[in-house]
């Protein structure tokens, strides 16, 4: 066992350079990694990991929607029974499309081919506005003005459904509003990708912030997927 | 998993390029700024450090004052108010601002990263962002303690919590909710950078069993956590909308909440001991100086332990009217949990046997550990009996026993820790007859504050009173007389450790003669942590053959 002998406080310097970041192939590794590829294998493992939390957060609300619905059926599904359906399938239509629009921008910029990842991930974006547009534009509005809220003191039903149908929509909006909270910050970070394309940050070779936030656009989408049915379709059936 | 002992490196060697700062940590860059935006993990862990021992003492004035409350049986505070107030300030800061990340966020947070012959963390932004979630968290419920407090106990049970409690629950419950998105992102750091950051040669079994219980705690603070926020974040919203989830009164049902509440706070149980677990198998080898005994049970329990952990919140419900199949299936399970436990404890015993034992400070404080956290264990076994639950729940039985694992356990095992890893940390030597004093005083200091309490759980005294039967007051008067000792011995190392930043001796690379890399690079080590990555070519703990004894005849 060696005791490298270096003098405490001592501050050695090699040469006058940037001393955080190692180069490679042009593009900048942080000086833990020993190259750029490996640092964004890793950089994509972190992004799976943290969709792994998620799921585990969105996780323990869809399993006290599920409980709670064994607990009172009637009442949770005379609740879904007044959902609109069809703003919520065109919506389902709407993310799954804007899933697909980001996809093909990441086979694009795998080829290098900046131009059209900007025309598509600007596609993705739009998708992205317009479902919340009808979500909380005309959906909320809808639900808040037939005093569907849960507290709401006029809420339309009574009687034995009536608790049930309120809990309904406590999960209701808890689930669509932290769903539309995390469709905010997927927009934030899709614009943030866009201007990042747009300043010719990302080629070919270096594209990791890419791949990382289209993997979360697609989680987002895919808690929508398991809210849908939940929501429009389950209580119909 | 990759476990097998093949050749697999996740790294090629790094080596030093021009313009890398190869000096001290410490003397890279003297400014406030160069702290507060630091993405050095030594660094970091040092301005947890900070916050990790404020925490500490706050949440332990809580507790002075609870004993306080305790010495006469009509309670000196005179109000059950602010009775409860305090021991939810304790119980609320010691668990969320010190046990769940004292031990990863500072030595974990400090080490691993040399452990793995890496230099630095995977994410190094994110652990720095992780402080500041940690410190607008913790400040948040500070602020709701001191501005008026929260009456509901730590756990928030529903519906007080919800609906009729009139203190501070959303502030506090926002600042649980923050800090706990900390809890997530330096476990998610931790799972990553000992994935991909283990230096050439450093398979999964070379790795010493601190990694190994930090990986499994980072699992569960990865997989646990964000059911904590959802719950917390459910409580808020039927707070301030006045909407059921878990209030009967709206069609909401409160073991609901218990067991959302509690699929997160048992794992928390492990995820505060489980880094214990790990400072005392790095620090029973060094000062055995022998090779751990059954390394490969040791890793397998602390994985095992993490797995079981998720399955065994329902003996916190006995008596909260689950049905009797569900808590004879809880009860079979926490009885499981403790199998992988003892391994640990029975492998430490086998590492000490034949031994050449020292006594310094670190291996006073894993002693201690090894039998205050069996005792808290053994008894914890009596809880997840079902029918002697029932009489023993809600006593100080449950205080005693939590607190022999916490506090004799996890807070022994910090102590220890920050001991055997001072000289690396700050490049100087504490005290050791100083803090061979400190470690027996909070040895008995701590046996003399819980050890009544055993006693008066077992005669029905229940928790979280501030009155009790005048019967009672001699085993309290004799807790709040130990719970003294046990205060001036914690102040002990905050006094000789920071004497040792200025007048301490200058610490050798290795002063313990240690195995491990992090003994390979200079004290304190350099920016870079290491000058040329370290090649690991043997197993970990792999301690010279000891002086060759006289044969027995």
């Amino acid at each position: 066992m060696s005791d490298v002998a270096v003098a405490p406080g001592s501050l050695a310097v090699a040469a006058a350079a940037p001393p955080r970041h190692g180069s490679g192939a042009g593009v900048r590794h942080d000086f833990q990694y020993r190259d750029p590829a490996y640092q964004s294998e890793t950089a994509i493992a972190g992004m799976w990991l943290f969709l792994a939390t998620e799921v585990l957060f969105f996780g323990g609300l869809i399993l006290s929607w599920i409980y709670m619905r064994h607990g009172s059926r009637a009442g949770f599904d005379a609740g879904a029974r007044r959902t609109e359906l069809v703003i919520g399938t065109t919506n389902t239509a709407i993310l799954i499309t804007s899933s697909f629009a980001y996809a093909l921008g990441v086979i694009f910029i795998r080829a290098g081919d900046t131009r059209r990842v900007a025309k598509c991930l600007a596609a993705a974006l739009a998708l992205g506005l317009a479902f919340l547009a009808l979500k909380f534009g005309l959906e909320w509005r809808d639900d808040f003005a037939h005093h569907l809220f849960p507290s709401d003191p006029s809420f339309p039903m009574r009687g034995s459904a009536e608790a049930g149908a309120r809990l309904f929509y406590v999960f209701y909006f808890i689930g669509t509003g932290l769903h539309g909270l995390h469709m905010l910050v997927g927009i934030a970070l899709v614009c943030w990708i866009i201007a990042r394309v747009r300043r010719g940050d990302f080629s070919r070779d270096y594209h990791t912030p890419v791949i990382a936030v289209g993997l979360y656009w697609s989680f987002v989408d895919i808690v929508w997927l398991t809210l849908y049915p939940l929501i429009y379709l389950v209580g119909r059936g | 998993m990759m476990a097998g002992e093949g050749p697999v490196s996740a790294q090629r060697p790094v080596t030093v390029e021009a313009g890398e700062v190869t000096g001290s940590y410490l003397a890279d860059g003297h400014t406030l700024k160069s702290w507060l935006l630091t993405t050095d993990h030594k660094r970091i862990a040092l301005l947890y450090m900070a916050a990790i021992t404020a925490f500490f003492f706050i949440g332990g004035s809580a507790a002075a004052l609870v004993r306080l409350n305790l010495v006469v049986p009509e309670g000196l505070l005179g109000s059950s108010e602010a009775y409860n107030r305090l021991f939810t300030a304790h119980g609320v800061i010691m668990v969320w601002f010190f046990l769940v990340p004292a031990v990863p966020v500072t030595l974990g947070n400090f080490v691993i990263p040399l452990m793995l012959g890496a230099r630095d963390l995977a994410f190094p932004r994110l652990n720095l962002f992780s402080w500041y979630l940690f410190m607008v968290g913790g400040a948040i419920t500070l602020w709701a303690l001191f501005v008026g407090g929260v009456d509901t106990g730590w756990t928030f049970y529903t519906p007080l919590s919800t609906s009729y409690s009139k203190s501070h629950v959303v502030l506090a419950a926002v600042g649980i909710f923050i800090s706990g998105f900390s809890s997530i992102a330096t476990g998610l750091n931790f799972i990553v950078t000992i994935h991909r950051l283990r230096a050439p040669g450093l398979t999964w079994y070379r790795m010493p069993v601190f990694l190994w219980s930090l990986y499994s705690l980072s699992v569960l603070l990865v997989l646990a956590t964000p059911v904590l926020a959802i719950t917390l974040l459910l409580v808020l919203l039927e707070r301030l909308f006045h909407i059921g989830v878990f209030d009967p009164a709206f069609g909401g049902d409160p073991l609901l909440f218990q067991h959302l509440f509690w699929f997160y706070s048992h794992p928390a149980v492990y995820m505060m001991i489980l880094p214990g677990f790990g400072v005392v198998s790095e620090i029973i080898p060094a000062f055995a100086h022998k090779r751990i005994f059954g390394y490969k049970f040791l890793v397998w329990a602390s994985v095992a332990i993490g797995v079981i952990s998720f399955f065994v919140w329902g003996h916190h419900m006995f008596v909260a009217g689950t049905s009797l199949y569900s808590a004879v299936l809880f009860s079979i399970l926490s009885y499981l949990v403790a199998v992988p436990s003892a391994i640990k404890v029975f492998n430490w015993l086998g590492t000490l046997h034949k031994g050449y034992i020292r006594f310094d400070a670190p291996m006073l404080y894993a002693l201690g550990f090894i039998g205050l956290f069996t005792i808290g264990g053994v008894t914890g076994l009596w809880l997840a009996a079902l029918a002697a639950d029932v009489h023993l729940t809600q006593t100080y039985f449950v205080v005693a026993h939590f607190h022999y694992i916490m506090v004799g356990g996890m807070v022994s095992a910090y102590f220890g820790g920050l001991h055997y890893w001072w000289p690396k940390i700050t490049g100087r030597l504490y005290p050791e007859m100083w803090a061979r004093a400190a470690a027996l005083i909070m040895f008995l200091g701590f046996n003399l504050t819980f050890f009544p309490q055993f006693i008066l759980g077992y005669l029905g005294m229940p928790r979280r009173y501030a009155t009790y039967a005048p019967e009672f007051q001699v085993l309290n008067v004799l807790s709040s007389a130990g719970s003294t000792i046990l205060a001036a011995a914690y102040l002990l190392p905050l006094c000789y450790l920071v004497w040792s930043l200025l007048y301490g001796e200058r610490a050798p690379a290795n002063p313990w003669g240690a195995s491990g890399l992090e003994w390979r690079t200079p004290s304190p080590p350099p920016t870079v942590n290491f000058i040329e990555t370290p090649v690991v070519t043997e197993d970990p703990y792999e301690y010279p053959p000891p002086v060759a004894a006289e044969p027995h005849v």
